[in-house]
């Protein structure tokens, strides 16, 4: 039950693009169209479900000072992070050539840009500095990847929706779609402060 | 080898036209938020006041200029597939210097910026930047264009900053000694809105412009002055 309401939380509480305003970057980027905004998001979901444990593990059995090391290494978090989950990033991408390369072609050079999505890194921060369990960061890990996904899927189609609209020139585009994101932030805030653990 | 001999031929530390338009054009044809839309994450988080904008400023142009000088100089060693992991290995080495010495120097602003300051390392326009340029130019331009474009992420970072902080908090570089009290409801403010007569009476702070949403409505406006001012960059599709 306790892991259930972390996921939860991730998901829809805290979602870490519309509350915390993460992975912006490819969240504007690649929200032209539905398709490769779904495809996107599953990567997401998938790197960041596995990436969270492994980086629970490395933190506490090797970072933290009583880990089987006993240095307190924690100045290496950074680097060591990035390095997990570029190859992380590298083995999805090697996976989904192998099995499925239709969706490899779809997501073509968004694949390896999950790399620098603020997201992923930004999660296993906050993994570390709210001390969570193992359990419970697996459940964070899959239910931050699964607000993205879903964030980004209604964005999209909102976005190709607005495409038939009479927007002023300027403001088509890009400068709509930072408009956008800031009115479903607004919507995301009226979920701030719910505890799911009363239900 | 043709390359080389045009690189050989000119001055290590040139300045002329080319390098100039690297510094400048990151501030208008080429932004690194309102046109690249690289590095939005942290212009988002920390902009509510403007000290600290300043702060993650330096610490972008820092690492931003240094990663491109570094990754520029090993270019040719760099093997094609692994050089993602180099790139990030050099950006977190950086960024770790970063920390510290935040950590060390002023310890508030660093509890303030938390995990942003390690999140440059994913900001999109330090990678963006070594992927677009540095792998492909001589270290001394590398560098003048990381600065360029640290600047121009600066630029729009304070400006939204300067915006967030007057018209959500009423204050002018809170947490500083030059800090100024601007607009509010006691005797300590600039504008005090309570006084009886006020002009301003009618005013109160948006407390809209503290959350990060504000944040996307102002680059939204600012995209749009932008855009419109340089016609240009209007997007067609």
């Amino acid at each position: 039950m306790e892991l259930v309401n972390v996921f939860i939380k991730a998901a829809f509480i805290e979602n870490l693009v519309l509350s915390y305003f993460l992975g912006m970057c490819s969240f504007l980027a690649v929200s032209k169209t539905l398709k490769t905004a779904f495809g996107l998001g599953l990567a997401v979901i998938f790197v960041l479900g596995f990436t969270m444990p492994i980086n629970w593990l490395i933190s506490t059995y090797l970072l933290d000072e009583g880990g089987l090391l006993g240095m307190d290494l924690t100045f290496l978090r950074f680097i060591l992070f990035i390095a997990v989950i570029a190859s992380m990033v590298q083995l999805v991408e090697m996976v989904i050539e192998k099995y499925s390369p239709s969706l490899y072609n779809s997501l073509g050079i968004f694949l390896p840009l999950i790399t620098v999505n603020c997201a992923i890194l930004g999660g296993s921060l906050f993994m570390v500095s709210r001390e969570y369990s193992f359990g419970e960061s697996v459940a964070f890990g899959l239910g931050g990847g699964f607000g993205w996904f879903l964030a980004i899927v209604a964005l999209a189609a909102i976005r190709e929706k607005i495409k038939y609209s009479n927007v002023p020139a300027p403001l088509r585009g890009l400068g709509m779609a930072f408009l956008l994101t800031g009115l479903m932030g607004m919507a995301f805030l009226s979920l701030l402060g719910i505890d799911p653990a009363a239900f | 080898m043709a390359d080389t001999k045009i690189e050989n031929k000119e001055p290590l530390f040139a300045f002329g036209k080319k390098e100039r338009a690297l510094l400048t054009d990151p501030l208008n044809d080429n932004n690194p938020i309102t046109v690249q839309v690289l590095g939005i994450c942290s212009a988002l988080a920390v902009t509510t006041l403007l000290f600290p904008s300043i702060i993650m400023a330096i610490a972008v142009i820092f690492v931003c200029s240094f990663s491109n000088l570094f990754t520029s100089l090993l270019r040719k060693s760099i093997p094609k597939q692994v050089r993602m992991i180099v790139q990030l290995v050099i950006i977190a080495t950086l960024v770790t210097v970063v920390e510290l010495s935040l950590k060390a120097l002023d310890y508030p602003t660093y509890k303030q910026l938390s995990v942003f300051i390690g999140l440059i390392i994913t900001n999109c326009i330090v990678m963006g930047r070594l992927e677009a340029f540095a792998m492909a130019n001589s270290p001394w331009k590398s560098f003048l264009d990381g600065v360029g474009n640290g600047v121009g992420y600066g630029v729009i970072l304070i400006i939204v900053a300067f915006f967030r902080e007057v018209l959500g908090k009423g204050t002018f570089m809170a947490g500083t000694p030059i800090e100024m009290k601007l607009i509010g409801p006691s005797t300590e403010y600039f504008i005090n809105t309570m006084a009886d007569g006020s002009w301003f009476s009618w005013y109160q702070n948006n407390n809209l412009m503290v959350l990060p949403a504000a944040a996307m409505f102002l680059i939204a406006i600012m995209i749009w002055i932008h855009r419109a001012w340089n016609p240009k960059l209007v997007d067609i599709s």
